[in-house]
């Protein structure tokens, strides 16, 4: 058995997740990044995307929704604004935010008023990271 | 003395009244119980945060980021006010207004400015007529949603970064206990380093790896940080609520048992004298025949 490390996942309603896995990929600011047993001390923001870990062998996907994560003494702490697991997300109503979303982008990329593209596009990350796991 | 019809329609008012205020009692309580629990559940959020916050801000220069700058010369403060959206709370919402207005008072008597963004219905009501209300939030303190504290802490953030504000303080009704709720006053904006508990300055908390930037990380977190504290106030306020309504309608409905059993006392008191007065009457009545 290999060592494992201490994943943790907090947002504002309260802790997500808490166990020893083997591995955990996530995706980070400069793009995904894979974090194993004793990684050094690292503090890095997270985008809004898919958090993959394996426990003995078995994968297990997160979405998480932007925030960052904290690697020290062994333990891998990610704070997130939200995070869903796969079977709790609705694929149907990503879709539709999906094509929401990048119909206000294209709006915002035409200069029409009273669209926020920071926002837009937002929205379409989420929509996708969920697209994303729900499919798997 | 009333008329016994007068004080039956009084007690069988009052009897309704103690009915609502004992419902809104039950009401009030079960809703703090959500409210609190969901305090609870925010708790490891801003411990984890804050922990994040101080091993970096150890190597950090405040002065690198507007939203730390301390301006020499405040002209502008602004202050957020949280209050409830509903009344029938006791003193809940007065006891803010009251430090709000002293506060007030008190920064324009050093010739401060002072604009108020109100967060909750009652203060936006009360604080209109001041004509100090530069923003107000109303109906939004009956969902606790994360994005309600992001658009208030990001309106903040911009006036301040505009330079329309140089301080940005925050009055909210804090929960203490379920029989005490305290207003406070913190300090928002610039934010202030997080203090290091000697930690960071032995050099065990630096030799993170950071990614990107130390100060890019910066930027992502200040943001989030105003999010946090906002947010927090919310929590604190929508607990103390339920907390304050529960107190000031268990009160009411003490105040309704003891009113009814004063009128009940009244009613007998006029009833008997009513049967006593008809009863001299039929006695007058037969001793008049006799004679």
């Amino acid at each position: 058995m290999a060592e494992t490390i201490r994943l943790e996942v907090v947002t504002p309603t309260g802790p997500v997740l808490s166990e020893d896995v083997d591995i955990v990929t996530a995706p980070g600011y400069l793009g995904e990044f894979g974090v194993l047993a004793n990684h050094a001390a690292l503090l890095s923001t997270i985008m809004t995307g898919v958090l993959t870990y394996k426990q003995g062998g078995k994968e297990e996907n997160l979405m998480v929704n932007g925030g960052f994560c904290e690697v020290s003494d062994n333990k891998i702490t990610f704070l997130a604004e939200s995070a869903e697991r796969g079977k709790e997300i609705d694929v149907n109503r990503a879709m539709l935010a999906k094509e929401r979303a990048e119909k206000r982008i294209a709006q915002a990329q035409q200069k029409k008023e009273g669209i926020d593209l920071a926002r837009a596009e937002g929205a379409l990350q989420r929509a996708l990271a969920r697209l994303k796991l729900g499919k798997s | 003395m009333a008329s016994l019809k007068d004080v039956k329609t009084k007690i069988v008012g009052i009897g309704k009244t103690k009915q609502i205020t004992k419902a809104m009692n039950m009401v009030a309580s079960a809703k703090l119980r959500g409210s609190q629990q969901r305090m609870e559940d925010f708790r490891p959020y801003t411990g984890k945060f804050g922990d994040a916050m101080s091993s970096l801000s150890g190597s950090m220069d405040p002065e690198e980021f507007p939203l730390m700058e301390m301006r020499p010369d405040i002209q502008t403060v602004e202050l957020l006010v949280i209050t409830s959206d509903r009344g029938l709370c006791g003193s809940f919402n007065s006891n803010v207004f009251k430090v709000t207005q002293k506060l007030i008072a008190k920064l324009e008597g050093e010739g401060k400015k002072v604009t108020l963004v109100c967060c909750g219905k009652k203060g936006a009501r009360y604080f209109k007529k001041t004509g100090l209300v530069r923003e107000s939030y109303i109906d939004i303190m009956g969902s606790f949603q994360m994005f309600n504290a992001r658009a208030i802490a990001q309106d903040l953030a911009s006036n301040f970064l505009a330079g329309e504000s140089d301080e940005v303080r925050i009055i909210y009704g804090s929960f203490i206990s379920i029989g005490i709720q305290k207003p406070a006053t913190e300090s928002l904006l610039p934010i202030q380093p997080v203090a290091d508990e000697g930690e960071a300055a032995e050099g065990a908390g630096s030799d993170y790896i950071y990614e990107p930037s130390p100060a890019e990380i910066m930027d992502v977190l200040l943001p989030l940080y105003l999010n946090v504290k906002v947010y927090h106030a919310m929590l604190e306020v929508g607990a103390s609520e339920q907390a304050a309504r529960m107190t000031a309608m268990d009160n009411a409905t003490k105040a309704c048992t003891d009113m009814v059993t004063d009128l009940t006392l009244i009613y007998n008191k006029a009833r008997q004298s009513a049967i006593t007065a008809d009863l001299m009457d039929i006695v007058g009545g037969a001793e008049a025949l006799k004679g």
